[in-house]
């Protein structure tokens, strides 16, 4: 039986290699096959999970409550290094200051990356913005959202504050973060289905543990991750109450 | 729940006593002073059935001004304020012991007399299909709602007396 891994479509295209290397190194360790899949797109994503295709996922924290609390996958790991925070920007010379001093009819330029969505929808809250009084314009990626800013398409981004930490200054410097989420407590999980349930305990082990050999380091590099730490299924249950309670609004 | 000290408040205040729904009695001291909602964090915490403090994290710490470990077993209304109107709370309790989430605009105190607005959202947290907690995670309001919901509660306020 081939398994099925599939990665959340939020992955930076850099690490594509990476999780190939890391897919490899997986099939190695547990010797067995492994299919990756890389979804480009959210709908995608959820139709594999819910026609029960897949076996292992890391996930988006907004696909945690349908793997978790519908689909019975229980979680493995976390990247510890790794934090989902977002930033709502606007152009260096745009009027806005502060999230207070937007008004409705906000252009918002953002990616379908759900909870950055999610993040930056409450935290322009306070200025009495939501979706019915804001307009949208969904991009590919970030930099096509930094261009629309640039561009006085749009008023304001959302980005994850990784992705705007990892632009290029030229770039960076021509935008003005109006507020930066620290949650903590949001994160991208290494989930594994039903179909892994006697060989859970081994993978959390296999994987927790990678960091303490040359090879499984060297693996983690190519994914820029420092060590997965191991996530308890009340861990993940604690992040799910938690986005359940920021999707009331 | 031991009464507020006067040593530990910041500038004037008035003193009321409040009179909690299991029949206890707390003074507190209020004083007028408004801390700014952090940007950008949530402030959570989670409470047993009965509505005990078990996990509150370091904003919820910062902004109610208590230490963990004063904050930890105590119930959550520690955190009430004299301007909240009953009914508030009722409809609360009534919405999450009915397995429903709960949001609503809050002004709490904080241990130096002074207070704070969030947005509340309450949910209960069910596991293997029984609810054996409630999560509570709180953002910040906009202005306008803030101003709104303490003109409404001055006027429940009244109406209790
Ligand atoms: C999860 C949860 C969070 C709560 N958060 C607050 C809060 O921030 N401030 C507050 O005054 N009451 C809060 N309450 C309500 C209190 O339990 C309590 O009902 C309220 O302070 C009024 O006190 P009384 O019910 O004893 O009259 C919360 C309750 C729950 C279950």
């Amino acid at each position: 039986m081939t398994l099925q891994f599939a990665i959340s479509p939020d992955f930076p295209p850099e690490h594509i290699p990476g999780w190939y290397i890391f897919n490899t190194w997986l099939q190695r360790e547990l010797d067995c096959a492994i299919h990756l899949q890389l979804y480009d797109n959210f709908g995608d994503l959820r139709e594999a999970i819910h026609a029960d295709r897949l076996d292992l996922v890391y996930a988006n924290p907004f696909d945690a409550s349908l793997l978790v609390r519908e689909k019975h996958f229980m979680p493995l790991a976390r990247a510890d290094n790794l934090q989902d925070e977002a930033v709502v920007l606007t152009a260096d010379h745009h009027r806005a200051r502060h999230i207070e001093d937007l008004r409705p009819g906000t252009v918002i330029a953002a990616t379908d990356v759900p909870d950055i969505e999610m993040m930056g929808m409450i935290m322009i809250e306070p200025a009495d913005l939501n979706r019915n009084n804001t307009q949208r314009i969904t991009c590919d990626n970030y930099v096509m959202v930094a261009k629309q800013l640039l561009n006085d398409e749009a008023d304001i981004g959302f980005f994850l504050a990784e992705a705007f930490d990892n632009l290029s200054d030229l770039v960076k410097n021509q935008l003005r973060p109006l507020v930066r989420s620290q949650i903590q407590v949001i994160h991208h999980s290494l989930m594994a289905g039903p179909a892994l349930q006697e060989r859970h305990a081994t993978l959390q082990q296999l994987l927790t543990t990678m960091d303490t050999s040359e090879k499984g380091q060297g693996v983690l590099d190519a994914l820029k991750i420092h060590r997965w730490s191991p996530l308890a299924q009340e861990d993940s249950e604690f992040m799910i109450d938690l986005m359940d309670t920021l999707m009331i609004s | 729940m031991q009464d507020m000290c006067p040593g530990d408040i910041a500038g004037n205040y008035t003193e009321h006593r409040l009179r909690y729904f299991d029949g206890s009695q707390r003074t507190v001291l209020v004083s007028e002073t408004e801390t700014p909602y952090p940007e950008g964090r949530l402030i959570v915490s989670r409470t047993d059935l009965e509505g005990v403090l078990t996990h509150v994290n370091q904003s919820f710490v910062d902004m109610a001004g208590y230490t963990e470990q004063e904050l930890i077993g105590a119930p959550h209304s520690i955190l009430r304020h004299p301007d909240m109107p009953k009914a508030a709370f009722a409809d609360l309790w009534q919405t999450v012991t009915a397995g429903k989430p709960w949001q609503g605009y809050v002004k709490n105190l904080r241990k130096d007399g002074g207070y704070y607005w969030v947005l509340a959202t309450v949910i209960p947290n069910v596991r293997e299909g029984r609810v054996v907690s409630y999560t509570s995670v709180r953002r910040k309001p906009s202005r306008g709602k803030v101003e709104e919901h303490a003109a409404l509660y001055r006027k429940l306020r009244r109406e209790e007396s």
